[in-house]
């Protein structure tokens, strides 16, 4: 094969064009993810409809959680600190002993569990003050979360040796059906009308 | 002593190139307001962001304080804006999205840890009417909450 000589394309600018090029985007990288906590809006409600579901909820099933403008913070009428509410909302799902003042427990057919007592109807309520801070608002959150994730995985460890959020998705349907405890956002009180 | 062969440096570079370029994300609007996110433990991972809407609320920048007060405002991509801009915000993000998307749509609500909650219960209400239910309170992932303040 008779070859004629081939230039060679000098090759010494391509790495300062890709130098270039590296920087810039060094520069407009951010490397960090966001995080945060995911929650679900309850759907705007029909007001011309009459709500009697919440009064039926009997007292003992409902975890009541109030920041005032203060931040300060009041479960169940008494006056806490943020570092206690984990435990008390555990206690609150978790009802380990039956006591008359946490909530209820009924028989229900779950997979995997079998036929288990849960406390179907437990609803933690956080009401908030227009005054109260987000940042303690968001602290209050998170120890809600806190709890119900710790629960889960305790849950998830002894039923699978695993973690909650490795469980497949019937397995994850199946916890969350044993500890329900919705945590609702109470309506504001001042919206609609002075 | 002998020249170090550079040869092998393009290729070094266009690697380093590649996974920048890969991991990039272009900031996509320009802050006008102060957001110091509040600190969470249990924070979750934002897994696709296409899918995110963004909501700033805060305090206008010290420099644009003359012109707008020190309240707490909120900005919907550049500008500062109202509580009932939030729906027609909402409506333009969900079109934007492919039709299979729009139920997976979520707003990231990205707020000031020292704004006072009227103005966040006010959009999470506007939310509510927009129908965009699933929401993340963007926070700073932190191993243990040390103070409140």
């Amino acid at each position: 094969m008779a070859r004629r000589e081939v230039e060679q394309i000098n090759a010494a600018p391509m790495a300062d064009i890709a130098f270039l090029l590296l920087i810039f985007f060094l520069v407009t990288t951010t490397m960090e993810t966001d995080t945060g906590l995911m929650r679900l809006l309850p759907p705007m409600q029909d007001p011309n409809v009459e709500q009697s579901e919440d009064q039926q909820i009997h007292e003992r099933n409902i975890l009541v959680v109030k920041v005032n403008k203060d931040n300060m913070l009041l479960v169940e009428g008494e006056i806490i600190q943020i570092g206690e509410l984990k435990d008390i909302t555990k206690e609150f799902i978790l009802n380990p002993n039956d006591a008359e003042n946490l909530p209820e427990k009924i028989e229900k057919n779950i997979p995997y569990f079998g036929l288990v007592r849960v406390a179907k109807q437990a609803v933690i309520s956080l009401q908030n003050d227009y005054g109260t801070s987000y940042g303690v608002y968001i602290a209050v959150q998170n120890e809600l979360l806190a709890a119900r994730d710790e629960v889960r995985d305790e849950l998830a460890m002894q039923t699978w040796g695993m973690r909650y959020d490795d469980l497949s998705e019937d397995q994850m349907a199946a916890v969350d059906d044993y500890y329900n405890a919705p945590i609702s956002e109470a309506e504001p009180k001042k919206i609609g009308g002075e | 002593m002998g020249r170090i062969n550079t040869a092998s440096l393009p290729d070094i570079v266009f690697m380093l190139l590649f996974f920048f370029m890969t991991v990039t994300v272009m900031r996509e609007v320009e802050l006008k307001i102060q957001v110091r996110l509040p600190d969470a433990t249990q924070g979750k991972k934002l897994e696709k962001k296409s899918l995110a809407s963004f909501i700033y609320i805060g305090e206008p920048l010290p420099q644009l304080q003359a012109t707008f007060g020190s309240e707490p405002k909120i900005q919907l991509n550049d500008a500062f804006k109202e509580i009932d801009d939030i729906q027609d915000f909402i409506a333009q993000e969900r079109e934007s999205l492919d039709e299979a998307e729009q139920a997976k749509m979520l707003v990231s609500l990205k707020i000031d840890k020292n704004t006072r909650m009227q103005i966040v219960t006010e959009v999470k209400q506007a939310l509510r009417r927009a129908n965009a239910l699933k929401i993340m309170y963007a926070n700073t992932p932190v191993e243990k909450i040390t103070s409140l303040d």
